[in-house]
């Protein structure tokens, strides 16, 4: 009698996406794609310098050239007050430079015309008097005591320090240190590295006089949060305002902040009273917007020398460009860097955090991970690695001695979060028995003999996705937590909104897989709409793997309650008490005689037709969820790699993927998820990365310098799967997407110093591009820092 | 005759010189007073609306503009527009048939080869390309075809096992071609 669930597109369905069906004709509706009538087009102009006085901005033949309409400079914006405007992280950023330039393609006008190859020209009539200023580009330089000072636009700022910050026990783990058998230290640098969707940034913004109102279709993976800071920065009212995050081509994380582009077509569209579209292209997508990682650390492990790590020191200096503009809940300085070591049961660990300003572009986006967690992994598991080496420990069972055991939970980590459930041992072993570690290790050993360079590199965690709940998590004091609305119509059909926003995750599929799980209304009745602040409910939208810990779970909440109303339409319907009911998947039925029921498709008809006296009509409602905690998915990856010793290539031979990220709602999703995350994790290990010259010039402004993964060099993916429900999640899940970002790079690159183990080098820093590995090789030394870039070139 | 932007402004300036093109897309030939510097994704999709055709890179790296130039794949955001005249390009709006949709199609959403959907009408182009040479690549095949197409979402595995699974149907016994709504 029950509903099949699989088959009506319920949980653990491969359900095939439905917004497939328009991305596969090229239907989608991205930011280009939108035309309005009478739309304008903006062209930025950007700086070519990194560090330099604006003597003089001069755009008379700009405006001469016939189609444009508007030329807008930081004097335009200054006389507005919009030429600085707040960041998510308590500092200010120039919306267009009216004193100095800051770094290498840092706004400095904008021009609107009729078409944007007018645009394009016309910005090139620009002239800018620049008088150059030494560039800085890496925290040494920045830290100098006679270092030019980047931001003299901020009162109380002496010098190119953004923050100190602390976080830990730091007696506790000094004593740790005094106790151990032996301390492994090592430092490390996380590279630059841009999240660089296919797809750059834009906007169109329409402002209508007649009505006051203002519309922006933009390229925003948290359009209530953007609808927010235009609120407050444009001090326009919210009512007013109308964001929309139509079809988005890619985000991780780089379509968060709120970009100077945006900001200025808003205003370019309320003076020209008409539309105004900005696209950016990519160069101006990769030297400008939001980056990730950039940081170094100085690590140190206090081990026993059964491998058993009594405590952890870390310190990390981060470069977070011009503008300290991090997106990540605002009270986190190095955002949760302190996660780092939570699969691990430690006594005790302590964290020093200094951030620096650089002639270098802002942002420090989560790029595809929860608020720097990526680094804390990374650095985590390179850490451990290190250390069994040095202890001559195996580098699977280092981690089985300390992972937190199955019956440990809740866990305090060694900074102080709380996990709540995992089976890391299991995780490991699944994996390890998949590759055939043991067989793996006696076919390294026999190609040693022979010359050949095998390694494989373990790399485990668990990470923290799903921010908030809200006591801790905000951001500029905005609560992180999200909402979803449901309609059920009469004939049972409906529709359902979320404050997340998709840009490829597949929400209009899972999100209708969720109602069909909890009401057994089938998947393909009801259509997800998400990304229009006008008719979508508040959300801090969707990155930090947050929307099925928090949006979804809105979803099953608003579900629930519309089925306790359905309940007692049922009651009234079946003419028996509420408690008599009982409820199957689609159907409540009498208890004392089951074959007496009606459907929830029967039960929206009456909701409309036959709702019993004194009910309010109708089938909707809608769910805030406030998360518990964070949700604390688990991973364990290996890689297996053959090192070419003449050369440094090195080609991945497996890769093995164990992910416990709970209950699973659309597995096909789940998996597309990890392999895209594997993807990048490969790609920052092997050839992803931008660094700057010595005058601050970005290299890695293209893809012809910004190397991504083609299918060519992109290994294939072997996956597996473990369950542990999340406890506090309404359907037992947890935050997936990131998890192969955040863990997976430490798997490569533990492969490859596996693979160089005989020579001494501890440490080649990502990516390793086969000059650094062959260096490495023929010196017997660690390759450090950025890729150097030659000093006298410029 | 499609005048660029003709629907948004009046030409820039009637110094402009323009040039007349005749195209073939998706069949239909389409003619188009033209500036010579406009390049021919911009007039697919700006001048024809075929917005299906996307651009993502600007340096002939990503292949989101990919479209067939007489059958071949070519870069479109690359490739002026005025090069095209008398020639015959296919754009993603013109995969599928009137009786449905075209296997790398069906393919792509049957094995998840796309999540964001950005790539994909022009890593969907590049396939067809590679399928119209060779009916039966191997897996390797599939990959170096799409070389020249980047996608930042799937790692790739599910893109060729799409084009693998379109092939499979193109030259499999069942040739019947599903309707639309059956995909």
């Amino acid at each position: 009698m029950a509903i099949d669930e699989v088959k009506i597109g319920g949980m653990g369905a491969r359900q095939k996406r439905v917004e497939d069906n328009r991305f596969i004709r090229g239907k989608g509706n991205y930011v280009d794609d939108i035309v309005l009538p009478g739309m304008l087009h903006m062209e930025i102009l950007r700086s070519p310098l990194a560090h330099a006085r604006i003597r003089s901005i001069d755009v008379s033949k700009a405006w001469d050239i016939p189609g444009v309409r508007l030329v807008l400079t930081g004097e335009t914006l200054a006389a507005r007050n919009l030429a600085w405007m707040p960041t998510l992280s308590y500092d200010t950023q120039a919306v267009l430079a009216t004193d100095k330039v800051r770094f290498q393609g840092q706004e400095v006008a904008a021009v609107v015309a009729d078409d944007p190859y007018i645009a394009k020209d016309a910005v090139e009539a620009i002239i800018v008097d620049y008088e150059p200023l030494p560039a800085i580009v890496n925290p040494d330089q920045a830290m100098a005591p006679d270092a030019p000072l980047i931001r003299d636009d901020k009162a109380n700022q002496p010098d190119n320090k953004i923050f100190d910050w602390e976080v830990g026990d730091r007696e506790g783990t000094d004593r740790a240190f005094t106790e151990a058998d032996h301390v492994s230290t090592i430092e490390m640098h996380y590279p630059r590295s841009h999240p660089s969707p296919i797809e750059a940034c834009g906007s169109v913004a329409d402002f209508d006089r007649s009505t006051g109102k203002l519309t922006v279709y933009m390229t925003s993976q948290a359009p209530h949060i953007i609808r927010a800071a235009v609120a407050m920065v444009a001090e326009l009212p919210e009512h007013q305002i109308r964001i929309i995050s139509p079809d988005i081509g890619g985000g991780f994380g780089n379509k968060v902040p709120v970009y100077p582009g945006y900001v200025i077509s808003i205003l370019a569209s309320i003076l020209a009273e008409r539309p105004v579209k900005w696209i950016e292209d990519k160069t101006g997508n990769l030297i400008s917007t939001g980056f990730g990682r950039d940081v170094y650390l100085k690590g140190e492990l206090a081990l026993r020398k059964d491998g058993r790590i009594l405590g952890v020191r870390m310190h990390t200096t981060s470069d977070h460009g011009a503008f300290f503009s991090d997106a990540q809940p605002s009270k986190f300085k190095i955002g949760l860097m302190h996660s780092a070591f939570a699969c691990y049961d430690i006594p005790s660990a302590h964290l020093t955090a200094t951030g620096v300003y650089t002639n270098k572009a802002p942002g420090g986006v989560a790029y595809r991970c929860s608020f720097r967690v990526t680094e804390a992994m990374f650095f985590q598991e390179r850490m451990v690695h290190a250390a069994a080496d040095e202890l001559g420990l195996d580098q699977a069972e280092i981690r089985r001695v300390n992972f937190v055991r199955d019956d440990d939970f809740p866990h305090r980590t060694p900074f102080g979060f709380l996990t709540d459930s995992g089976q890391y041992t299991k995780c490991l072993d699944l994996g390890l028995a998949a590759i055939d570690y043991e067989g793996f290790r006696r076919e390294q050993a026999a190609a040693r003999e022979q010359g050949r360079l095998l390694g494989i590199g373990i790399s485990t965690m668990t990470e923290p996705l799903g921010a908030g709940n809200s006591r801790e998590y905000d951001i500029l004091g905005i609560k992180m937590f999200d909402a979803a609305e449901l309609r059920v119509h009469m004939t049972g059909r409906a529709i359902l909104r979320t404050g997340a926003k998709t840009q490829g995750q597949g929400h209009e599929t899972t999100w209708a897989q969720i109602v069909a799980h909890e009401l057994g209304i089938p998947a393909d009745d009801v259509v997800v709409e998400e990304g229009d602040t006008d008719t979508a409910p508040f959300g801090m939208g969707t990155y930090a793997s947050r929307s099925t810990p928090v949006a979804g779970a809105a979803v099953s909440m608003v579900a629930r309650k519309i089925r306790a109303k359905a309940r007692k339409i049922a009651a009234h319907l079946l003419e028996v008490s509420e408690e008599d009911i009982e409820w199957e998947l689609g159907r409540f039925y009498v208890r004392s005689a089951p074959d007496r029921g009606v459907t929830i498709q029967e039960c929206a008809m009456a909701a409309y037709s036959n709702v019993p006296d004194g009910m309010e009509p109708g089938l909707e409602n809608h769910a805030y969820y406030d998360p518990p905690n964070l949700t604390w998915p688990f991973a364990a990856y290996i890689v297996t790699v053959e090192v070419d010793p003449d050369t440094g290539v090195w080609d991945v031979l497996r890769v093995v993927a164990v992910d416990d990220c709970g209950v699973r709602i659309n597995p096909m999703i789940v998996e597309g998820q990890i392999m895209g995350g594997l993807t990048e994790a490969y790609a920052m290990a092997n050839m992803q990365f931008i660094t700057f010259d010595a005058d601050g010039n970005c290299v890695g402004s293209n893809y012809m310098d910004y190397l991504l993964p083609t299918a060519w060099e992109t290994p294939g993916f072997e996956l597996h799967e473990v369950v542990t429900p999340c406890p506090h999640h309404p359907i037992g899940a947890k935050g997936v997407g990131e998890c192969a970002t955040v863990g997976g790079p430490a798997a490569f690159v533990n492969a490859v110093m596996d693979a160089l183990k005989d020579t001494g080098v501890r440490n080649i820093d990502m990516p390793l591009l086969p000059d650094r590995v062959h260096q490495a090789l023929t010196t017997g030394q660690d390759v450090s820092g950025a890729p150097p870039v030659d000093p006298e070139a410029s | 005759m499609t005048s660029l932007f003709n629907e948004v402004a009046p030409p820039a300036s009637d110094d402009v010189p323009t040039r007349r093109v005749t195209i073939t897309v998706n069949g239909e030939p389409r003619t188009a007073d033209i500036e010579p510097r406009l390049l021919l994704a911009h007039l697919l999709r700006q001048g024809l609306k075929l917005t299906g055709t996307h651009t993502g890179c600007d340096t002939t790296n990503c292949g989101a503009c990919t479209v067939l130039f007489d059958g071949r794949p070519v870069k479109s955001c690359t490739m002026l527009a005025v090069q095209a005249d008398g020639h015959e390009v296919t754009t993603v709006e013109g995969l599928a048939s009137p009786s449905g949709l075209h296997p790398v199609q069906e393919g792509f959403k049957d094995e998840h080869g796309l999540q964001c959907g950005f790539c994909t009408p022009g890593m969907m182009m590049a396939a067809k390309a590679l399928l119209d040479e060779n009916p039966s690549p191997t897996e390797d095949d599939v990959r170096w075809a799409l070389a020249g197409n980047l996608c930042r979402c799937t790692g790739y595995q599910n893109i060729v096992k799409a084009v693998l699974w379109a092939a499979e149907r193109l030259g499999g016994p069942d040739t019947e071609p599903e309707t639309e709504e059956a995909s």
